[in-house]
C-alpha cells in the first residue's frame, strides 16, 4: 500500500518541510489515521456529503456529445453539480471535520481558480470556523467572481503578490501563515499535493468520485469503462476518479495537463509531460523548473491548472505507466468548452474543458461499443469573464 | 577538526559567543556579496551564512524574499555561489555555510554538490526544507566529504525530535527562536532560554539561535543562553536600503560591529 510510512510513492512524495512544520504534519498524520476508519467520522462525513454537497453525483450519458463525436459512448461524472460547483468540496469537508476533531479553530487555504477557496470558505462558514484564503493577485483578477463569493461566505481573502502571483505563490504564503500560527490553525490543502499526509488524505477524500463512478457504470453498462479521462492541475479530481480503478488493468486512465499556448512555447503547465523531478511545497515530484532548480512561470487559461507541480502519486503512476498523461492547449480547451455547452447544455469549468477537449480527440477513434468516462470536475460560471475575453466579447 | 568546530572551540575557551550573519548570495550582485563577506568578517562575524536564492522561499519573510528575487534577477545559481566561495576562500578562513531550499541542491545533484562544495571551501550546509526524515539522500555524500550538516530545531520540536535531529546534525544546531518565517521582530519570544537549555541538555553541539533577531540588545540577550547568534533579515534590510548607495558596506559593517559588541 502506498504511500509508505514516510509518505513516499516510490521515489516521490515525502515531507520536505521546515522543522517547525514537521510536528504538525506528524500530528495531522496521526489524527488522520485515527479517524479515517472511524465509524462516527465516516458517518458525519457521509451525512454532509449527501445532505449538504448533494452526493452522489450523476453519471450522465452524454448522448448528443457522443453522437457528435461519432465514436465511443461518453459518460460525464457530474462533479459540477456538487454544492459550490466543483469536486473541491469533497476534500474540504473531510479536512474540516478532521480539523474540528483536532480542536483547531482557524482554517487557512490557498486557491488558484478560487474553487478550492470557495469550497473551504463554505465549509468554514457551515462549521463556524475563522477562515483565511490566500490567492495570487493574478488569479484574483481573473477569478473575481469567486473572490466575491469567498468574501460573502465570511472568509478573508489575502492577496499574494510575490513570485508569479498565482497558485504556487498562494501556497507559499499559506505555508508561511501555517508556520506562524501552527498551534491553532489547520491548513486545508486543495489538491493531492504538499507534504505527507496531504497527498494521501486528499486522494482518500476525493476517491468518493471513483467509488461512485464504479458502482454507477457497473449498474448501467454491467462492465467497467474502457477509458477514464480527467484534467490534472495538482491532480485531485483525476486521482479521485482513478484511484478506485487502479487495479482494474483493463481500464485505461488519462490525465490531461494544460498545454497553455503549446508545450513547445514553454508557456504551459504540463509538469509531467515537460517537467523534471524536483522538490516543491513539501514533496518530491515532477516540476516545471529551469536547469538551476528555480521554479518556472507557468501558463494556462484555466487558473486551477496553472501550477508548476503535480501530486506525487501522479508522478509515480506516470513512471510505472499506470496512468497515461496527455495535454491540450488553451485553444483546444476553449473548443471543448463550447462543444459541451452547445451539445449538452452543460457549461464546464475551463479546467474540466481540458478533459472534454482530450475526449474530442479520443472518442472518434474508438468503436461505438467502447465506454469513456470524463470527470466533469466543475462548472464554468466562474470562467465567464475569461472566456468572454478569449472570444473577444465584452460583457 | 573543521573550521566550524574550531571557531566554536576558540570562542568557548575565550568565553565568547559566535556572531553568524546571513546574507543572500548575489544580492544585489555576486561582486558585492564577496565584498560584503569580507566586510562582515572585518566587523566581527565568526561564521558566514550564504543564502542560495530560490524562487519559492517558503520559510522566509518579505525581506529575504526580496533579496532572493534580486539575486534571481541576476540569474544567480548554486554553481555561481560555489565559484564565489572558491574566490572568497583564497582570502579568508572564515567558515562558510550555504543556507537554502532543497530543490537547487537536488537539481545540482547531491553527490556532485557535496564534492564541488568541499572543493570550493564550503564548510557546512543548512537546507531548510530537508528534515532528518528526508536528509539521508544528501547526508551520505556530505558525510563522505566531511561537510557539516546543520539542522533547524523549532519551538514545536519535542524531545524525541530533538534527539532524532541531533543524531544527524554536525557543526552546530540552529534553534529557530519563533514559530514563523524569517524577518526582524520587535520582541523576542519568551521561551528561548528554556528551549535552548532543553536542546543543550540533549546535545553537546553548540547551539545558535536565529529568526527574528534584529538589534544588538536582542543579540546580547540571546547570547547569554546560546553559543551563537544568527542575524539575517536585519542585515539584508540594510543592504536593501542602500542598494545604490556607496555607503552600503560601511553601514553593514557598523551594524555588525554593534551586534558583535552586544554579544561580547
Ligand atoms: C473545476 C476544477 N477542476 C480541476 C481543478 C484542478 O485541480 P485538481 O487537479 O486538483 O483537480 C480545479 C482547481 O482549481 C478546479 O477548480
Amino acid at each position: 500500500m502506498l504511500p509508505d510510512k514516510k509518505g513516499h510513492f516510490g521515489i516521490y512524495g515525502g515531507r520536505y518541510v521546515a522543522e517547525t512544520l514537521m510536528p504538525a504534519l506528524l500530528e495531522l498524520e496521526e489524527s488522520y489515521y485515527r479517524y479515517k476508519d472511524d465509524r462516527e467520522f465516516q458517518q458525519e462525513l457521509n451525512y454532509y456529503l449527501r445532505e449538504y454537497v448533494g452526493r452522489e453525483t450523476p453519471l450522465y450519458l452524454a448522448e448528443r456529445l457522443t453522437r457528435r463525436l461519432g465514436g465511443a459512448n461518453i459518460y460525464l461524472k457530474r462533479e459540477d453539480l456538487c454544492h459550490t460547483g466543483a469536486h473541491k468540496i469533497n476534500n474540504t469537508l473531510g479536512q474540516i471535520i478532521l480539523a474540528k476533531k483536532m480542536g483547531k479553530t482557524r482554517i487557512i487555504a490557498e486557491t488558484g481558480a478560487g474553487q478550492h477557496g470557495v469550497a473551504t470558505a463554505t465549509v468554514a462558514a457551515m462549521f463556524g470556523l475563522e477562515c483565511e484564503i490566500y490567492m495570487g493577485v493574478e488569479d484574483i483578477k481573473r477569478q473575481s467572481l469567486n473572490v466575491f463569493r469567498m468574501k460573502l461566505l465570511g472568509a478573508r481573502v489575502q492577496p499574494v503578490s510575490s513570485g508569479t502571483n498565482t497558485l504556487k505563490d498562494a501556497m507559499n504564503e499559506a505555508m508561511r501563515d501555517w508556520v506562524t500560527n501552527i498551534y491553532n490553525t489547520f491548513y486545508i490543502i486543495g489538491s493531492v499535493a504538499g507534504p505527507h499526509p496531504y497527498p494521501m488524505m486528499v486522494r482518500d477524500f476525493q476517491s468518493v468520485i471513483g467509488k461512485e463512478t464504479k458502482r454507477q457504470i457497473l449498474e448501467v453498462e454491467k462492465r467497467l469503462p474502457d477509458h477514464l479521462i480527467a484534467c490534472v492541475g495538482g491532480g485531485s479530481n483525476s486521482m479521485g476518479l482513478f484511484y478506485p480503478f487502479r487495479d482494474d488493468k483493463e481500464v485505461e486512465m488519462v490525465g490531461v495537463e494544460a498545454a497553455g499556448f503549446g508545450i513547445n512555447t514553454g508557456k504551459h503547465a504540463a509538469s509531467i509531460l515537460d517537467g523534471s523531478v524536483g522538490v516543491l511545497h513539501g514533496s518530491k515530484t515532477y516540476l516545471l523548473q529551469d536547469e538551476n532548480g528555480q521554479i518556472k512561470h507557468t501558463h494556462s487559461i484555466a487558473a486551477g491548472l496553472d501550477y508548476p507541480g503535480v501530486g506525487p502519486e501522479h508522478s509515480y503512476f506516470h513512471d510505472i505507466g499506470r496512468v497515461k498523461y496527455a495535454s491540450v492547449t488553451d485553444k483546444e480547451a476553449l473548443d471543448g468548452f463550447r462543444l459541451l455547452s452547445i451539445t449538452e447544455g452543460i457549461i464546464p469549468a475551463l479546467e474540466s474543458a481540458h478533459a472534454i477537449a482530450y475526449t474530442m480527440k479520443l472518442a472518434p477513434k474508438l468503436d461505438k461499443e467502447k465506454v469513456i468516462i470524463v470527470n466533469l470536475s466543475g462548472r464554468g460560471d466562474k470562467d465567464m469573464n475569461t472566456v468572454a475575453e478569449a472570444l473577444g466579447v465584452s460583457l | 577538526m573543521n573550521r566550524i568546530s574550531k571557531v566554536f572551540q576558540r570562542l568557548s575557551t575565550n568565553n565568547e559567543k559566535a556572531l553568524i550573519p546571513y546574507i543572500t548570495a548575489g544580492d544585489p550582485s555576486l561582486e558585492l556579496t564577496k565584498k560584503l563577506v569580507f566586510q562582515l568578517e572585518k566587523s566581527g562575524a565568526d561564521i558566514i551564512e550564504l543564502g542560495i536564492p530560490f524562487s519559492d522561499p517558503m520559510a522566509d519573510g518579505p525581506t529575504i524574499q526580496r533579496a532572493s528575487e534580486r539575486a534571481l534577477a541576476n540569474n544567480v545559481s548554486l554553481r555561481d555561489v560555489l565559484d564565489l566561495t572558491s574566490e572568497i576562500r583564497m582570502h579568508t578562513e572564515i567558515p562558510i555555510i550555504l543556507f537554502g531550499y532543497y530543490n537547487p541542491f537536488f537539481t545540482y545533484g547531491a553527490e556532485k554538490f557535496s564534492r564541488d562544495a568541499k572543493e570550493a571551501g564550503v564548510d557546512g550546509v543548512l537546507i531548510v526544507d530537508l528534515p532528518p526524515e528526508e536528509v539521508d539522500e544528501l547526508k551520505v555524500y556530505v558525510d563522505k566529504d566531511s561537510l557539516d550538516i546543520i539542522f533547524l530545531i523549532a519551538p514545536t520540536s519535542n524531545e524525541e525530535r530533538i534527539k532524532l535531529i541531533t543524531k544527524k546534525a554536525s557543526g552546530f544546531i540552529y534553534y529557530v527562536s519563533v514559530t514563523g518565517v524569517t524577518g526582524a521582530r520587535t520582541s523576542l519570544d519568551n521561551h528561548i532560554e528554556e528551549y535552548v537549555a532543553k536542546v543543550k541538555e540533549l546535545t553537546d553541539l553548540p547551539v545558535g539561535v536565529g529568526f527574528g533577531i534584529s538589534t544588538p540588545e536582542q543579540a546580547r540577550t540571546v547570547a547569554i543562553w546560546a553559543d551563537g547568534v544568527i542575524v539575517g533579515s536585519a542585515i539584508v534590510k540594510i543592504i536593501e536600503e542602500n542598494l545604490n548607495s556607496p555607503d552600503m558596506l560601511t553601514k553593514v559593517g557598523q551594524f555588525v560591529r554593534r551586534l558583535k559588541r552586544g554579544i561580547g
